[in-house]
């Protein structure tokens, strides 16, 4: 699937319940264009997983998931062979005579068959012959060491794999590939050289309204003002965590749950959880003051909803 | 910062040179050919601000220009931006000039640089590369053995420019790598051990023919930890820092897993600048970068933005942090031991280099040292290369008991 321009990409993500804003947008339509890996970047919680979710919701291709960690390598990232299996026909092949039969290149031919080849995600990824294009994720790049680094750049500007066993598997289709960081560490310039490359932001008030009515639509149209407004203030704060998108949706459900229709001090001491995952942070908003953080939120929401026709 | 002032000439020439191209394109129906002229010329203008652009996202962004079109302003903004640039870091500077060249906006007005500032780091400049910075006639050989020694146990602040030189291949020689420890990744062991290598063991009985061979083992490989490395630049540091960096430079240079920050009145990474291998230059780089030198302290800020935008995040997760500072903070105490604590919680190991404390009667008085010494793994001195020698030994050994 090849959209038309990123108004199509906004317009399909938003019905899949993805907000983007015009950046993200066009940094989408352009690596299902060009064929290019995207690499996103950005604050915890600001959505970038998420987007991949999306995207396979979207175009219907398989999400092929490879979170990295330190010391990832190829026999859990790319393929292993099932040794297991392997001795157990090598034994078999023994016990029947054959391995004095067979010549020892077709013994080895019958062992690395590839009924006995284990697929890991990147093989799945472009070893996939049905259905639309899958969409990869390759979360936390950072995790993996270089040289796992170096390998994918090899996976990523060919889409082709190399199996010495076997030979060199091709994509038939590039799968539509997302990369994300959280930068504890520089992704090398090779691979970022590769993909396209888009820093997410936290979005603007408008916008995170709109993506809590999106998803939590049972939630009041004001609250969801409300609660946007709050965590945007929380964001000012200096905290250790600033609340990502994903903690505004979670603190709207729950408050949305609890049958709450305005924000006061009660819901939020209840509620503060679903927002700030840190001590020195619930210590750092109660000592900030709940009476003032919704006197803002209700600022920011007056204004926004003076501002927009109802 | 400095590198885009120098360079706002560049963008100037470039603007006019390229400003026909850009103009007509823009208004006219646009071949191929046409997008990636758009797209060599803003490329050559970005490379002018000091962004790296390698030819391929040049050919990306003239394919993305392809695939958006040119007629508005948004879809060129933003093709431009997910093709050729790569960090959060260069946003601002492609903002304007990107505002330069498709808008034709002056790329000085609104934007009132201080003049660059001068630090010179390197001080073998000034007295000229064929002065007396390398001594390389053979009758003084014997003679510079036993100056090693003496700059050996030499105090950093009593260096003379020339020595500062000849301590930089002294500490090139130091070998800071942190402790060991245990990987996921698995590797093949000489020993019987309890995971089986069955690859190996199913190649050698092939070999065999189908004979059940011998069996094969491994065993968790090992790996070096990270190395953080926070040089306080501030003004009481001064006499010290101008060696210490060199240090910095020789371990950033030296391995992989090392990352540099400098603390002053703000928090800078200088990891990048300092990868070359080439002293002089990455000595230069990292001046440039870092805007603060000699200036005030707040460590506990620092530590702050630190522990915000990359320890919690994983930088410091399981690492090794080595604050090079003498503890003199003009902020809050209470912050800096926040903020160490943080970093505590996160730090397979802190260790702070004090290189005051090798001072007779030394007590740890200064109220940010005070502070932050019981959130401390190690104290130990850096006041000359023995004493950064005693800190490689502290920091390989793996030793997390030696508070």
């Amino acid at each position: 699937m090849t959209p038309n321009s990123p108004q199509d990409v906004a317009q399909a993500l938003t019905d899949h319940g993805y907000l983007p804003d015009d950046g993200l947008a066009t940094a989408v339509f352009l690596a299902m264009s060009l064929k290019r890996p995207l690499m996103l970047e950005g604050e915890a919680g600001v959505g970038k997983t998420e987007l991949a979710k999306v995207l396979s919701a979207w175009t219907g291709g398989e999400l092929i998931r490879l979170q990295c960690y330190e010391g990832i390598d190829i026999a859990q990232a790319v393929y292993d062979w099932d040794y297991s299996r392997q001795l157990l026909h090598l034994r078999a092949a023994e016990a029947t005579g054959e391995t004095q039969t067979k010549s020892s290149d077709d013994l080895e031919a019958d062992l690395y068959h590839e009924r006995f080849l284990v697929k890991r995600a990147l093989l799945r990824a472009i070893d996939q012959r049905d259905g639309p294009p899958p969409v990869l994720l390759i979360d936390e790049i950072d995790r993996a060491d270089d040289e796992f680094e170096a390998y994918l750049l090899e996976v990523l500007s060919d889409f082709q794999i190399t199996i010495p066993e076997l030979g060199v598997i091709q994509a038939s289709r590039p799968p539509l590939v997302i990369l994300t960081s959280n930068r504890t560490r520089d992704v090398h310039d090779a691979l970022k050289r590769r993909c396209l490359y888009h820093w997410v932001e936290h979005p603007d008030l408008a916008r995170e309204v709109a993506i809590v009515k999106l998803r939590v639509p049972d939630v009041d149209e004001r609250l969801a003002g409300q609660v946007a407004a709050a965590v945007e203030a929380m964001r000012s704060m200096n905290l250790y965590k600033p609340p990502g998108v994903a903690e505004t949706i979670d603190w709207a459900n729950a408050l949305g749950r609890l049958g709450v229709l305005d924000l006061d001090e009660r819901s939020i001491a209840t509620t503060l959880g679903t927002v700030l995952k840190y001590r020195e942070d619930h210590q750092r908003v109660e000592e900030h003051g709940f009476g003032d953080i919704i006197r803002q939120a209700m600022n920011r929401s007056g204004e926004r909803s003076g501002a927009s026709p109802t | 910062m400095n590198t885009e002032t120098i360079n706002t000439e560049t963008i100037n020439t470039e603007t006019i040179s390229t400003e026909t191209t850009a103009t007509e394109t823009m208004h006219t129906e646009t071949a191929p050919n046409d997008l990636s002229r758009i797209a060599v010329a803003f490329s050559r203008v970005l490379r002018g601000t000091g962004i790296k652009v390698p030819i391929s996202s040049t050919l990306s962004f003239g394919e993305a220009l392809g695939a958006v079109g040119v007629e508005r302003r948004e879809p060129v903004y933003w093709a431009a931006m997910s093709t050729l640039v790569h960090r959060p870091e260069d946003r601002e500077v492609f903002d304007r000039a990107f505002r330069a060249f498709f808008e034709h906006l002056e790329s000085t007005d609104g934007v009132e640089e201080p003049p660059p500032m001068r630090i010179t780091l390197a001080v073998d400049d000034e007295t000229g590369d064929g002065g007396e910075g390398e001594p390389s006639d053979d009758p003084q050989l014997e003679l510079r053995f036993s100056a090693v020694e003496v700059l050996r146990h030499k105090d950093f602040a009593e260096y003379t420019d020339d020595e500062l030189h000849q301590a930089q291949t002294l500490m090139t020689r130091l070998r800071l790598v942190g402790s060991p420890r245990r990987s996921l990744r698995l590797c093949p062991s000489p020993r019987t051990t309890s995971r089986p290598d069955l690859r190996r063991t199913v190649r050698a009985s092939l070999r065999a023919g189908g004979e059940p061979a011998r069996r094969h083992w491994r065993e968790p490989a090992t790996r070096s930890r990270r190395l953080v490395l926070l040089l306080d630049v501030s003004g009481s540091m001064e006499p010290y820092a101008r060696g210490l960096v060199r240090f910095v430079h020789a371990a950033v240079a030296g391995r992989q897993r090392v990352e540099a920050f400098s603390l002053g009145t703000r928090l800078t990474r200088l990891t990048r600048e300092l990868k070359s291998r080439d002293p002089d230059t990455a000595l230069r780089a990292a001046a440039s970068r870092v805007e603060d030198w000699s200036g005030g302290t707040r460590l506990g800020e620092g530590l702050r933005v630190f522990n915000d935008r990359w320890g919690q995040r994983g930088m410091a997760r399981g690492a090794i942090v080595v604050i090079l500072s003498d503890g003199w903070d003009r902020g809050d105490p209470e912050v800096l031991a926040e903020q160490m604590q943080r970093l505590g919680r996160v730090a397979y190991r802190v260790v702070w280099v004090n290189p005051l404390k090798v001072t007779p009667g030394y007590a740890p008085l200064a109220r940010g040292m005070a502070a932050a010494l019981p959130h401390v793994d190690s104290f130990v001195e850096g006041h000359s290369i023995e004493a950064m020698e005693e800190l490689c030994r502290v920091i390989t050994a793996d030793d997390r008991s030696a508070r």
